[in-house]
């Protein structure tokens, strides 16, 4: 079952398209239901489906197309390090290896905890800052030096109450 | 303090990369300061302006002949031709040409569409451009759809950037407020509806023809050209398929005429470009200068290479270019002949600049890790060539190379090149022919020694 809410951000994204074309919102129906839930379970992608009038078989292949979408539940916070050439040329490698350290994790894990996970990403369309880091989709977080990057992990555990 | 305002603090501190006075004569980004991305701010720069004009609705007299005040479409395509102004996606194609090939009297829906999904390595001008100043792509677009008669386009924007495509909406939001965007564009019978769309992770969707099966809600798997978007586009109509810079150049084209933007920068190559310069520079950032602005210009503005080392190599247009040395790169100006004549390609501008303690086999070994892992899968040479470049730059960057391996290397990228659907691989291809042709000896150290010749000596790696 869908929220009424998440239904009204789902009509805002299929009324962008032509009537008989609802399919083209799928990306954007996706990215919503992970906002929301974390990741994208198949039950979503049915529920996806059943709104847009697709077979979950075509929403299946668009999930694990694209790399943001989460096919398995993750931690509740997200952290994808660039590591591309022009960011491995500014320490974006670096700053993976610094959070592997920090969370006691090899990129693609989790926190035994459940806060963090942390993920290797190609170029993130931000080379300039480097060291970039994307926080759960949405949050761009750039220049970040070690001590930035203790701040932010120290900040969100002693927020969430695991400091 | 929650856990949201904790990451919104780290979120707000980036993104300064084209703030600073360091562009020669700017276009796209002139004036802007963070803060003065809103329709009121653009207006006073002289936004909405050359809409006003092509719809005579910025007070000047009627044409003398035809009785009617304002540009006809072949007026603007015209103008956007004689301008030379070229794709700033990669490929450099002429814009006016592309926009002439829409076919005028089609009778059903035709669409336009605008390339944000920036994701050569490299490559951040977009975002600035869609951050900063986002009215700039929405007017270039209603021109362009006034041009080509289009009453129906998107924007896809780099799924990574969510910033940009939340303030894209708000941005299309004030346009249609302000009547510049919807039925009847400014009293007009012009009409025009512009929507945001995004990807989410998928280095490929910017090829055009896989952008469309993206916007089209399926995996983004490039299709075979021709047919062009022009004639076969989405939902296999009619489309033009432009990138972000490309529509953001256009407003001053049509407000300061094709031949000051000619004039702006050298024949063949109009306008200014922005270039993405990363790497090893003391200031990396966004630097739009005239189009043939000579590299070592481009270096100084950049802060020079970063503490004081020395140039080594140059990758001018993006991870896909083929990497030039420094002796090369120096002598070159920054347009898309005078780099394709050395060798290389301007590609998407974006120059990732490498000094003397930089191992090439290791610069290679992540590109070449970048395109197995981005290759769509449809193409058999590029799904398991890729795979192999990736495999045997690895070995060699391990120190398990063998001397047949250069060879090898060569072989597998030749035999991607030219037999596939899409560009990327040859984009995938060409950095590792290039690498081994500038830089041989290196990658002939790492199969001999084992180890490498480079950072054995160097401190900042
Ligand atoms: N900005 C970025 O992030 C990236 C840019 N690139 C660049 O993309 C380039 C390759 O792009 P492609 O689209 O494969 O190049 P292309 O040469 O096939 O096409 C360029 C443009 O011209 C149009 N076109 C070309 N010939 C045409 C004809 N006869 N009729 C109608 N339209 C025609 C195409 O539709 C397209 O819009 C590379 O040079 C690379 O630099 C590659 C990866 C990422
Ligand atoms: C693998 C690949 C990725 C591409 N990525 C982009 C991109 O992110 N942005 C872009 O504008 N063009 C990209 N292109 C080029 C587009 O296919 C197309 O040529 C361009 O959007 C046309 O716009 P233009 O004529 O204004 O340059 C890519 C091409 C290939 C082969
Ligand atoms: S060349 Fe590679 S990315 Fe392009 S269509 Fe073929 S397999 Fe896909
Ligand atoms: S290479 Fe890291 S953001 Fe582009």
């Amino acid at each position: 079952m869908i929220s009424d809410a998440t239904k009204a951000r789902f009509a805002k994204e299929v009324a962008k398209y032509p009537a008989e074309q609802a399919q083209s919102a799928v990306m954007a129906c996706l990215s919503i239901v992970q906002q929301e839930l974390g990741y994208v379970s198949s039950e979503s992608e049915k529920v996806v489906a059943d709104f847009l009038g697709m077979a979950p078989m075509a929403v299946h292949e668009v999930t694990s197309f694209y790399n943001m979408y989460n096919q398995k539940p993750v931690g509740k916070f997200k952290l994808n390090v660039c590591t591309n050439l022009p960011c491995q040329l500014r320490d974006g490698q670096k700053a993976l290896h610094h959070l592997e350290h920090k969370l006691g994790i090899h990129m693609g894990e989790t926190t035994s905890d459940g806060l963090f996970t942390l993920q290797q990403s190609e170029c993130l369309g931000a080379c300039a800052d480097s060291p970039v880091l994307l926080v759960n989709d949405r949050k761009m977080c750039s220049f970040m030096s070690n001590d930035k990057l203790d701040q932010l992990v120290d900040g969100i555990r002693a927020a969430e109450g695991k400091a | 303090m929650s856990a949201q305002d904790i990451i919104d603090q780290f979120a707000a501190t980036g993104v300064q990369t084209c703030f600073h006075d360091r562009h020669i004569n700017p276009q796209i980004y002139a004036g802007l300061n963070g803060s003065n991305w809103r329709l009121k701010d653009y207006e006073s720069r002289g936004g909405y302006q050359a809409l006003r004009k092509i719809l005579g609705k910025d007070g000047s007299e009627p044409n003398a002949e035809t009785g009617v005040a304002g540009m006809t479409q072949d007026q603007v395509i015209t103008t956007v031709k004689e301008s030379a102004l070229r794709g700033r996606g990669g490929a450099g194609f002429p814009t006016g040409l592309k926009w002439s090939f829409m076919p005028r009297k089609f009778p059903g829906q035709k669409y336009l569409v605008c390339n944000s999904d920036e994701g050569e390595p490299g490559t951040c001008k977009d975002r600035d451009i869609l951050q900063f100043n986002p009215h700039i792509v929405i007017e270039g677009m209603i021109i362009a759809a006034y041009a080509m008669g289009v009453s129906v386009g998107y924007n896809y924007i780099h799924g990574e950037i969510f910033a940009s495509y939340d303030r894209f909406e708000e941005a299309l939001e004030e346009a249609r407020a302000a009547g510049y965007l919807g039925d009847k564009i400014m009293g007009s019978e012009f009409n025009f509806q512009l929507h945001a769309a995004h990807g989410f992770g998928a280095y490929i969707c910017g090829e055009e023809t896989a952008l469309l099966e993206s916007l089209e809600g399926k995996k983004g798997q490039p299709r075979f050209k021709p047919p062009f978007p022009a004639s076969f586009g989405m939902y296999g109509k009619p489309t033009t398929i432009n990138n972000t810079e490309t529509f953001a150049a256009v407003p001053w084209i049509i407000r300061n005429g094709s031949q000051a933007y000619l004039e702006c920068g050298k024949p063949n190559n109009g306008g200014t470009k922005i270039y993405s310069v990363s790497g090893d520079v003391e200031l990396p950032g966004n630097y739009e200068v005239p189009m043939g602005t000579p590299f070592a210009k481009l270096l100084e503005l950049a802060g020079g290479v970063r503490k004081g080392r020395t140039l080594k190599a140059v990758i001018p247009g993006g991870s896909s270019s083929p990497v030039l040395p420094a002796s090369v790169i120096m002598e070159c100006t920054m347009d898309y002949d005078s780099i394709s004549k050395a060798g290389s390609m301007l590609g998407s501008g974006a120059v990732i600049v490498m000094d003397d303690s930089r191992c090439m086999v290791k610069a290679l070994q992540r590109l070449s890790y970048f395109y197995a892992h981005e290759s769509c899968g449809q193409c058999t040479p590029c799904r398991e060539g890729t795979g192999w470049l990736s495999r045997v730059v690895d070995r060699i960057e391990g120190g398990t190379g063998r001397a047949a391996d250069l060879d090898l290397l060569d072989n597998v990228a030749e035999n991607i090149m030219g037999r596939t659907i899409c560009a990327l691989g040859d984009a995938a291809a060409m950095p590792v022919r290039a690498m081994i042709k500038h830089f041989r000896h290196e990658f002939v150290h790492h199969v001999e020694h084992k180890t490498c010749m480079v950072t054995a000596n160097a401190t900042n790696v």
